[in-house]
């Protein structure tokens, strides 16, 4: 026997044989697998026979199977490892989909494993078949039709080492039910070899000693950091945070690379793009070297692509050679792990000839320091004791209040304006605290991001910072908050609108609000006490401290319902088709805005 | 921003011979919005578990740059090979070009066949199946050169391609 499933490779003589859902669960518990998100259904009954019979692996119950795949999501950016989920066959595979493009468009290593109808009854339009891989191939690294019950611990195997490997993302193993039902050999880890092999590429030494020489040569340096330096590890963090001291050079982030530098640092400049910070926009847009760690140069990121800091030389460093030159064309691609790249480049930093720009980086930052002084994302909060409260202050009022617990804190958002006023206003100390859907912006994550990171994390302090629109897309999980009894807090800015929609219309469509409005929305307070949880809510300034604080201090879950000023909008931002320079910094300004072009109106 | 030109390239692959992986490869084309011209697929080795892939397309310099390393993701994809861009090759397709015709035209049709070194490889009272080899050039000429002699009917298998000299696409 020296082959399976296409070419992953068997090296060793198969020991056991058991029935297919054992063998499955005795891969995922050799892979370090401890939790399962999952529901449920006919096509999976045996495997869900199997778990019930053993202890190595917790199950959690969710109340959809999107909510399933974003709760893994959470487990595996909180806590480094594969997240893993189970669906039935028909409906469970295909309520998965968007959660597993979520994973995709972010590099969330995941392991979806769905039921199918057996084999012989494939193709038949049998009661809950879809044909799961055709469907979910454009939304998975890879993914495996089980056809043969030799191919099954093999699959499991090779799935987790891709799930893992290089630029890390979802892969699905569906199961027909005759696989898991009937016998198949087990084989262990060791024994497979898998085909992530062929892809890994030694750095480029010759390549980091020109970058670093360029780095050198710089007199405004910046560093733009992004979501691969979390998916290296907490280490390629502390490499980061040395290269930065080293060298003295301020960083920016990605949305996705939030806490892999201090946010309280002096040197971070908060994020880029879109709803990113004055500073770190204008310095985009003038630096004379920009180093990209682990990000791709994303669209929200960029704005108008001929103006994307057109005066530096550009280095780009990441895990994924398909991402070098793909949007922005760069002076210097380095592929490979951004951890270990940064690590080389510190090297080469200490032999190359010491940096002899110390004065004009000085200038730099003074520079960087003016425009830092516009307090970008000041906002007129009315001080009256029963005004209303800006949805601004009240996030900001729940990251110092939830700081000054003290306690190990894990964030997640929903998808609109609350989400980006969370990632200006939260200052991450450490990676992988910051749960949040970067690229594939997916409405209703949050709430359930939240139950992944507080099972993976039990005694962390753990929020979901919510719009009242987004949560109301996987609201039924507070089911399982109530089952489990997950002390998650969540924090509802409710303004009325899907906010960040109702903003675009004010700016690109005459203030035509077409649909944007949240009606006939749900007494939250009440919803969250028919889910076993806390409801709070709070509608004047004077209240609004006391109630977060509140919140923080209960030992079980709570909802609050902050009713915040309805016309608020996110600032600054960078209207689509805009430069890094041409930014909107508050409603003063906005009047200017009617000019966005046609061109403007059809980017998203 | 400098305007690029636009030009073909004829991209080879070894994939694993596995259920799905062709889908891979075409999915790819069609979600980001590549070109294939043409696509040719038939196991290579021994044990019929690899197979080789010949994709004709077209794009800037950059865009077939982003083809192949995104061909280079795909799990089942062993190796891919630029080879337009990597040096000289040769690349062959056949066709099958089928007239209906008489007289005049007829004879002339089987007078530019035998130019071509085109077979027949069926023959009726009225019509020719000629078998052609050779570049995509070739069989285009001849092609249009049928069109006004009777053609009625056309298959082509597209391109089939490998480099010149003893190197394999192993060793690029």
């Amino acid at each position: 026997m020296t082959r399976s499933t296409g070419s992953t490779t068997l090296n060793a003589r198969i020991t056991t044989t058991l029935p297919g859902a054992e063998v499955l669960l005795r891969a995922l518990v050799e892979q370090g697998v401890d939790v399962i998100f999952g529901y449920p259904g006919g096509a999976v009954l045996p495997i869900y026979d199997a778990l019930f019979k053993q202890d190595h692996i917790r199950h959690v119950l969710v109340r959809h199977e999107q909510a399933a795949v974003h709760a893994a999501e959470a487990y595996a950016r909180s806590t480094g490892k594969v997240g893993v989920v189970l669906v039935t066959s028909g409906p469970g595979a295909t309520n998965a989909v968007t959660g597993l493009l979520d994973a995709m468009m972010d590099s969330i290593p995941l392991v979806c494993l769905s039921g199918q109808v057996p084999t012989p009854l494939i193709g038949n339009d049998a009661f809950q078949e879809a044909d799961t891989t055709g469907i979910t191939r454009p939304v998975t690294k890879y993914n495996y039709l089980v056809r043969k019950p030799e191919d099954l611990a093999p699959a499991v195997h090779e799935a987790f080492a891709i799930a893992r490997s290089g630029r890390p993302g979802p892969v699905l193993i569906d199961l027909p039910k005759n696989i898991t039902v009937g016998d198949a050999p087990y084989v262990d880890a060791k024994a497979v070899t898998p085909r992530t092999t062929r892809m890994t590429t030694q750095p480029d030494r010759a390549a980091i000693a020109r970058a670093v020489a360029a780095m050198k040569a710089g007199k405004r340096v910046l560093f733009y950091t992004g979501g691969g330096i979390i998916n290296s590890g907490p280490q390629a963090s502390e490499t980061l945070r040395k290269l930065v001291a080293l060298t003295g050079f301020p960083v920016t982030s990605t949305l996705m690379g939030l806490g892999a530098f201090p946010g309280t640092d002096r040197r971070f400049l908060g994020m880029l793009g879109m709803h990113g910070t004055y500073e770190a926009n204008l310095a985009t847009h003038a630096c004379d070297v920009l180093v990209a760690l682990g990000s791709r140069f994303d669209d929200r990121v960029t704005g108008r692509l001929d103006a994307f800091s057109p005066n530096s030389f550009k280095i780009h460093v990441d895990i994924d050679p398909s991402q070098i030159n793909k949007i922005v064309h760069v002076n210097e691609g380095l592929v490979g792990d951004v951890g270990q790249i940064m690590a080389l480049m510190i090297e080469e930093w200490e032999k190359q000839p010491a940096y002899a720009h110390k004065a004009e980086l000085e200038a730099w930052w003074a520079q960087i320091e003016g425009w830092r002084a516009l307090d970008c994302l000041r906002f007129g909060q009315d001080q009256a004791p029963d005004a209303v409260i800006k949805p601004q202050q009240a996030i900001q009022r729940i990251y110092e209040l939830a700081r000054q617990t003290g306690r190990d804190t894990y964030v997640s958002t929903e998808v609109g304006q609350h989400q980006m006023w969370a990632a200006q206003f939260f200052r991450f100390d450490a990676p992988n605290r910051w749960l949040t859907s970067g690229g594939l912006g997916t409405m209703g994550y949050g709430l359930p991001a939240a139950v992944g990171a507080q099972i993976a994390h039990p005694d962390a302090l753990v929020m979901d910072v919510a719009g009242e629109a987004s949560t109301l897309m996987n609201i039924q999980e507070l089911g399982t908050i109530a089952q489990y009894r997950l002390p998650v807090k969540i924090f509802i800015i409710n303004n009325h609108y899907m906010g960040m929609v109702r903003q675009w219309q004010e700016l690109l469509h005459g203030s035509r609000y077409s649909e944007s409005y949240s009606d006939a929305l749900p007494d939250f307070v009440k919803l969250a006490e028919s889910f076993h949880a806390t409801g709070l809510r709070v509608t004047r300034l004077d209240q609004l401290d006391a109630t977060i604080a509140q919140a923080l201090a209960h030992d079980g879950p709570v909802l609050v319902d902050i009713c915040v000023a309805e016309g608020e909008n996110c600032f600054p931002m960078i209207p689509s088709g805009a430069a890094h320079n041409q930014m909107i910094l508050g409603p003063e300004q906005e009047a200017s805005s009617a000019t966005i072009s046609k061109e403007g109106q059809m980017l998203v | 921003m400098q305007v690029e030109v636009s030009g073909s390239a004829v991209i080879s692959l070894l994939v694993d011979n596995e259920s799905g992986a062709l889908a891979r490869i075409v999915e790819l084309f069609s979600g980001r919005g590549y070109n294939i011209q043409s696509l040719t697929v038939a196991p290579v080795d021994e044990h019929g578990q690899t197979s080789r892939v010949n994709i004709v397309t077209t794009g800037t310099q950059s865009s077939i740059w982003q083809v192949k390393t995104q061909l280079e993701r795909l799990v089942p994809v062993s190796r891919v090979v630029n080879l337009t861009a990597e040096g000289p090759y040769v690349a062959r397709e056949m066709a099958l070009v089928k007239v209906v015709s008489s007289g005049e035209p007829r004879t002339e049709a089987l007078r530019i066949a035998q130019a071509f070194r085109a077979r027949a490889v069926d023959t009726t009272a009225s019509s020719f199946v000629f078998e052609l080899t050779g570049s995509t050039d070739k069989l285009d000429s001849f092609i249009e050169l049928m069109r006004p002699l009777g053609l009625v009917e056309v298959s082509r298998t597209g391109v089939a391609s490998i480099c010149r000299g003893p190197q394999t696409i192993q060793n690029f």
